[in-house]
């Protein structure tokens, strides 16, 4: 790595990101992370020790070379910074928004071992926020940066060409379906397209982004920038066909045998609700976190009847379980009005959910009852939910998945009364595709079984990555997936 | 965008229009269904088909104008479009083997129930088809059913076609005439689907019911259209829209019918709404 040509910053603790007042952004969906100023993205840059090792690209599922651009950013080039965030990932505006950066490339940071680690996903947010204001800047860095690649520069063709399962081939030509438009898909769409392949995304809903579009909320992510990223594709030969739900519409064969395309990635998702199974979760005024979110974030029903789709909101509400959706879910029902309470099984150290989240939703006034579990839902003569029984746990032996299995507490059980009841316990993957591609091998649990390096299925020509490979997982880790079937798919195409 | 070719109001309250959408023309069996949303600011509503023309490119659908969205689509015109029409949608109803089956309308039904019998009628069954309206002026079909069944009986509530009563006696008086059915089909008010498969249950009829909850993506991941089946919540739009009638809950699927009224009053006189019946 080069010497540094400028001063490091020696502050063990991050530069401070701004964010709304939590008492204030409870009420709105306006986006709770306000980002970096030039200034302060300059002095975090300058925290990277440009460390010899890089444990972060490692760490980092899409393989940005993190040090390279922070090098950039720490030099006021953030052109240039942009141009090499985005040669590695397609969507740097979303991961530096909502990937769990603490378990990834901030994880393993050196920095992090004597106090806090740089901040890189707050820096690579920076750098493509910064190109959306600077359009033409970002593009003639990219431009450049692709010529000096063409030109044989080996620096810039290790960053263009870069990461972990990058393409090398060049694929003019051949023509690849994509179903399915969450971040599996358009980061597979995404490395495709930067090697000439000709690319088209059908997408179910009549917006593309998958979770990045109905799941994850405006306050966290914008829905303007998800679609203003997800147009960028297009620009490089993704195009994109809304309303096409593949199983029904079209089915995989069809696609291959009439459509004539050469490959298909399905990266469908896991987006089937489950329920808790107890007593009365038909009641009015319960749903899955998936209906509530779908309204609020797709149907943008928070501006209802500006917007002519209607959401419930109770005055006091539970939602249950403990993952990044249950805190979308109480965070969503909080803006809407509702006092809000998370019922979660297990202990606060057991909750999936990201740190950062949880502390978001605390600080906007949501309430936990941990070791708790709902065992019926209690409803009034009109059949809307009136309370909802719980009994304690406590924490037994570990299970199978090594986390503590929780247990009754005899005599323990209580009840809250609420108007409004939200289950946010996982989801599964939706049988469809699966159902109506012969030749597609699945799981018991619907999952489509797939090569962990290529990606492919035993369909030939059939890929597939993301949640409907491994079940309900992270944004980043479906990147990760697209972008190694991306590559799966260019070895296919240029076999023979 | 989805080029909508024909608009021919029915009668006062009902629409027929028929929008350009080839692809799911080569596609849509009867019981299947479409999801709209007439522009940005739109909600997503179901409808189900009424009729499709594979050569042309075209689907029928029919609609009742009693909400915001369906009073809005009412007044569109030939040579608008639609922003967004997904489909086909949902499980064709399973109408094979069938050799005499009854298919009941109530209202609107008639117009969703109209494309099975059609398929019945042509592939040598006998249908009898049995609808139910309000009064003689708000009959749907009566002409294309005439052509497309073995018998057509239609019932009024206020016997102003002079064929007063209800769906389910006209079914009870031609079970008892011995039509011997072994397929029967309603669609309708779910208050009239319960009925009918409360009268064919004694005699073990095959009955199936077409359900229309509330849905919202209308592709199985938000469990909006959740339909209480035997013990268990099935979605109407994955695993639907028909069901077993005799397993199906039908005073569960009444009261989350009615989840979301008082936004649709709202919705339909313009003015803001978070005042739940349970709030």
């Amino acid at each position: 790595m080069a010497r540094m040509s400028y001063e490091a910053n020696k502050q063990k603790t991050r530069v401070p990101m701004p964010e709304l007042d939590p008492v204030e952004r409870a009420k709105t969906f306006d986006e709770v992370a306000l980002g970096y100023s030039e200034e302060e993205a300059v002095l975090e840059a300058r925290r990277c020790i440009q460390c010899p090792n890089t444990p972060c690209v490692s760490g980092c599922p899409v393989g940005v070379p993190i040090p390279r651009f922070i090098e950039q950013v720490a030099q006021g080039n953030f052109a240039r910074a942009y141009a090499i965030v985005k040669s590695a990932n397609a969507l740097p505006a979303i991961c530096g928004r909502v990937c769990p950066q603490e378990s990834q490339c901030e994880g393993v940071c050196t920095r992090g071992k004597n106090g806090e680690p740089v901040a890189i996903g707050r820096l690579e947010r920076f750098t493509s926020d910064w190109a959306f204001t600077h359009p033409d800047e970002a593009k003639r860095a990219m431009d450049e940066l692709r010529e000096e690649c063409a030109a044989g520069d080996e620096v810039a063709c290790s960053i263009w060409r870069s990461a972990e399962g990058a393409v090398s081939k060049d694929l003019a030509g051949k023509r690849v379906a994509v179903i399915g438009s969450g971040p599996a898909s358009l980061t597979c769409a995404g490395e495709l397209a930067k090697r000439g392949c000709d690319i088209t995304v059908f997408e179910a809903l009549h917006k593309v982004g998958g979770v990045l579009t109905y799941g994850i909320p405006e306050f966290r992510l914008p829905k303007d920038l998800v679609q203003r990223e997800v147009s960028k594709l297009g620009d490089s030969g993704v195009s994109f066909e809304t309303n096409a739900l593949v199983g029904k519409l079209y089915d995989i064969d069809e696609l291959m045998e009439e459509r004539g395309f050469d490959a298909v990635f399905v990266g469908t998702g896991a987006g089937l609700p489950a329920y808790l199974g107890i007593e009365g979760e038909g009641l009015n005024g319960t749903m899955v976190a998936s209906e509530l979110l779908t309204r609020v974030n797709l149907m943008k029903a928070y501006r209802f009847p500006e917007y002519e789709t209607p959401v419930y909101a109770g005055k006091k509400c539970v939602v249950v379980g403990g993952g990044n959706v249950a805190m979308d879910a109480a965070r969503t029902a909080r803006r809407l009005g509702a006092e809000v309470t998370v019922v979660y099984r297990r202990g606060r150290e057991e909750m999936p959910a990201r740190a950062e989240e949880i502390h978001h939703a605390e600080q906007e006034g949501i309430e936990f009852q941990l070791l708790t579990n709902p065992v019926r839902a209690l409803g009034d003569d009109k059949g809307w939910i009136s309370g909802l029984e719980c009994v304690r746990m406590e924490l037994g032996e570990p299970d199978a998945s090594g986390r503590r299995r929780p247990q009754e507490v005899p005599g323990s059980e209580f009840v809250i009364d609420i108007d409004m009841l939200v289950m946010a316990v996982g989801s599964k993957t939706n049988p469809l595709i699966a159902k109506t591609t012969p030749g597609l091998e699945v799981t018991s649990r619907n999952l489509i079984v797939a090569d962990e390096r290529t990606c492919a299925t035993s369909k030939p020509g059939v890929f597939a990555g993301g949640d409907t490979v491994i079940g309900a997982a992270t944004v980043i880790l479906a990147m990760g997936a697209g972008k190694r079937a991306a590559a799966g798919i260019g070895e296919y195409l240029t076999q023979g | 965008m989805y080029p909508i070719e024909q608009v021919e109001a029915l009668n006062p309250e009902v629409t027929r229009m028929v929008v350009r959408a080839p692809e799911i023309a080569k596609k849509i069996k009867p019981g299947q269904f479409i999801m709209l949303r007439i522009d940005e600011v739109g909600e997503r509503i179901p409808l189900t088909m009424n009729d499709c023309d594979p050569e042309a490119g075209t689907i029928t659908i029919i609609f009742q104008a009693v909400g915001a969205t369906t009073m809005r689509l009412a007044q569109m015109k030939a040579g608008d479009a639609l922003l967004d029409f997904a489909g086909p949608l949902g499980n064709p109803t399973e109408l094979e083997g069938a050799k005499r089956a009854c298919v009941i309308g109530g209202g609107l039904g008639t117009a969703i129930a109209f494309p099975q019998a059609k398929w019945l009628y042509e592939h040598g069954c006998e249908v009898d088809v049995i609808t139910g309206f309000r009064n003689v002026d708000l009959v749907l079909l009566e002409d294309e059913i005439d052509a497309h069944s073995t018998r057509q009986i239609i019932m009024t509530d206020d016997g102003s076609n002079g064929n007063k009563g209800l769906v389910t006696q006209a079914l009870q008086q031609r079970i008892d005439e011995g039509a011997d059915y072994d397929l029967v089909l309603a669609v309708g008010p779910v208050i009239m689907m319960k009925f009918v498969a409360a009268t064919t249950k004694p005699y073990g009829i095959k009955t199936l019911v077409s359900m229309n909850p509330l849905m919202i993506d209308g592709t199985g991941m938000c469990g909006g259209c959740r339909v209480k089946v035997g013990d268990e919540y099935l979605h109407a739009c994955v695993d639907g829209p028909d069901f077993d009638g005799h397993l199906v809950d039908f005073d569960d699927a009444m009261r989350r019918g009615v989840m979301y009224r008082t936004f649709e009053s709202a919705a339909r006189e313009g003015r803001d709404c978070n005042e739940g019946e349970g709030a």
